[in-house]
């Protein structure tokens, strides 16, 4: 996000080389476009799900990579807002890291509705009592607030920067990034939220369904709070991956130190709201309604998804990462910042999947989903598409400014 | 949008007297045929298949000669307090009529988000998961006023809404502002052989309905949702009425009795 006059010119890998790193994962991404055209043209019957499981895997990935990507907003906000000055090293590469998984997750959405043409209709028709109504608009807007925020990466670049007009749109940009910021915080804020309420306020689902405040779930401001502590985790682990592949420096070693403790610290105030939260459901919300704690627990999705939500990627990545030795310590900043992300994914997958899993009717049974290699496709497709824009970001543009300083 | 416990003068509902109810599928036949709901050459996989209304056999567990069982027929519960699925729904495809209280779906706003169908705590939303087609002699008896709905979107029993538009307009056709008792009937009402189905206003003491949900047979399903459903069942048999309500706290767990073959 340098709005320096002089770019540096930074040592790059050779074109064969890296078209080659390209072609596997534009190889990935066919597969998945073939994924797609199946579905749009032959309809969801392409998918594993059913009746019972009307979210599948899809819906899984757009929670996390939703969750994941607040690392940008929330840099954005540290940086811009609270002065958090360090961030400046990789504002700009959490800032696309947010964008890839904003659009993955839109485009996926896309694939996931059964009426593509149609997804207007939550615009044109909105129902305003609806959680989704509001993450619809809030995903919506935050990616044009990313792409403004993309866009002085952009004009970086030393040939774009040579027409007059983009250059100075760029730089006018920069200089008011702070509204911007803001603006993403707030969006980001409620749509992060009302993903949790999406799944809390489902007063018919008792796995899911919450008490809360007002009209927000308590699930509302746990996904705010575990999306802001995964989401710098992905942001260390790519900035991380990158240095490594690369096999240069990006940013001062202590940056990610920082942001991982920040991350842990997040994550230790999320978990134990979690607990308190899982109590209360527990021993008061769900008996309420009928349901024995137990009775959620079904294999294959037992007692392991809590368990591991909590310990194996809640209470040990966080003690890793708070530990100043381990998080300054390669190995152990990846594994800490790994399972805190895993741990959000299992639990977005935990209200997607198992939610659906557990029958509240009584006649009915415990049912279990497999999704198809169609849905892996485009999984795998919407992984793909983040890791080649980030490979093109990085070769083009100049997302991390002390690149050159630290290599010199 | 608003579904908060209204105080409409009309509020059709349904009782369905299980003790009557032999389980012949009559009712979702002529659902079926009323509403054009597609099918499929293999109907195997139940997990897909459209059925607006749905049979569940369910059998206390014990050892003859306590060996019972009942049929529960499930139509929409047409919920009357904060409607699950009208609450979530983000393009307003499924509607509440005030005056009513009819819950139905509009199936060309639909964008197939399914997200009603994971509110929805009785399983009665069906999403389309394929073209609906019908064997060319078939299409000739589909009822021409009820639009079959396309691949892509969520569809589910509205009580034969489309009934009720006739009634008026046969009503108004007539001179009359408002419906007599017997006007409008669903097709799974009428098809009901052994007339174990009622349907009428729940509080116009002029119909049947109104009287039988006071019943102490009378209980609803999953009551403790507080969805306050419209569809009423009637039952002497305790452990029907408690397996219904998922009752495994407070009392001893439904299937747990069942296992154990307790017949109340």
């Amino acid at each position: 996000m340098s709005s320096q006059t002089d770019m540096p010119t930074l040592q790059r890998c050779s074109a064969p080389k890296f078209l080659l790193w390209l072609s596997f994962w534009v190889l990935l991404l066919l597969w998945g476009a073939y994924g797609a055209f199946l579905c749009l043209y032959k309809g969801l019957n392409q998918t594993g799900m059913n009746n019972y499981f009307v979210f599948g895997v899809w819906i899984t990935v757009d929670l996390a990579i939703i969750a994941l990507g607040a690392g940008a907003f929330f840099s954005g906000f540290l940086f811009y807002v609270l002065r958090f000055n360090f961030l400046k090293e990789l504002i700009g590469a959490a800032v696309v890291v947010g964008f890839i998984c904003y659009s993955g997750a839109i485009g996926m959405l896309t694939i996931d509705i059964g009426q593509p043409l149609r997804g207007y209709f939550s615009f044109w028709h909105a129902n305003v009592h609806s959680m989704l109504t509001e993450v619809i608009f809030c995903i919506t807007l935050y990616l044009f607030v990313l792409t403004i925020e993309f866009v002085p990466l952009i004009t970086e670049n030393r040939r774009i920067r040579e027409m007059p007009f983009l250059r100075h749109l760029g730089e006018n940009l920069h200089g008011i990034m702070v509204v911007f910021a803001l603006v993403g915080t707030f969006l980001s804020f409620f749509h992060q939220g009302s993903l949790g309420g999406m799944f809390g306020t489902l007063f018919a689902r008792p796995f899911s369904y919450r008490t809360g405040v007002a009209i927000w779930p308590w699930t509302f401001f746990l996904f705010i709070l575990s999306a802001i502590a995964a989401g710098p985790a992905l942001t260390t682990l790519v900035v991380w991956a990158t240095q490594k592949i690369t096999r240069r420096r990006l940013v001062n070693r202590p940056t990610l130190s920082r942001l991982a403790k920040l991350s842990a610290i997040l994550l230790v105030i999320y978990l134990v709201l979690k607990a308190a939260d899982t109590i209360y459901w527990a021993n008061f919300t769900a008996p309420e309604m009928g349901f024995r704690f137990t009775d959620f627990y079904k294999s294959p999705y037992g007692m392991w998804l809590l368990f591991g939500e909590f310990y194996l990627f809640g209470l040990v990545p966080a003690i890793i990462l708070l530990i100043p030795r381990a998080r300054d310590n390669d190995f152990w900043l990846v594994i800490g910042c790994l399972f805190t992300c895993m741990g959000i994914v299992l639990n977005r997958f935990s209200f997607t999947i198992q939610t659906l899993a557990v029958p509240v009717m009584p006649f009915e049974k415990f049912v279990v989903y497999s999704p198809t290699w169609q849905e892996w496709s485009i999984v795998a497709a919407v992984i793909s598409y983040g890791v080649i824009l980030f490979s093109l970001a990085y070769r083009y543009l100049h997302l991390f400014p002390r690149e050159a300083e630290l290599n010199g | 949008m608003s579904t908060e416990s209204p105080q409409q003068s009309v509020r059709y509902g349904m009782v369905i007297d299980l003790d009557k109810c032999t389980g012949c599928g009559n009712c979702a036949v002529a659902c079926h045929m009323e509403n054009n709901v597609p099918f499929r050459t293999d109907e195997s996989d139940k997990s897909r298949n459209m059925a607006w209304l749905r049979i569940y056999k369910v059998k206390n567990g014990a050892e003859y000669p306590h060996a019972r069982v009942a049929y529960i027929p499930r139509p929409c519960m047409q919920c009357d307090r904060h409607t699950p699925c009208v609450s979530v729904c983000p393009a307003s495809a499924t509607n509440y009529d005030k005056s009513t209280g009819l819950v139905d779906q509009i199936n060309t706003r639909c964008i197939g988000c399914r997200y009603c169908m994971a509110a929805c705590p009785y399983m009665v939303r069906c999403f389309n998961w394929w073209d609906p087609a019908w064997p060319a002699d078939a299409e000739k008896y589909l009822n021409p006023d009820v639009a079959p709905r396309m691949r892509g979107v969520v569809e589910k029993c509205t009580f034969c809404s489309h009934r009720y538009i006739q009634a008026k307009n046969r009503a108004r056709q007539e001179g009359r502002n408002y419906l007599e008792k017997g006007d409008y009937i669903p097709a799974c009402v009428e098809a009901c052989p052994v007339e174990a189905m009622h349907f009428g206003d729940l509080n116009d003491p002029e119909y049947e309905v109104a009287h039988l949900i006071k019943s102490p047979r009378a209980f609803r399903l999953l009551e403790r949702l507080h969805t306050e459903p419209k569809v009423y069942y009637l039952s002497s048999h305790e452990w029907v009425r408690r397996w219904a309500d998922n009752d495994a706290v407070n009392t001893q767990s439904a299937y747990s009795q069942q296992r154990q073959g307790v017949e109340s």
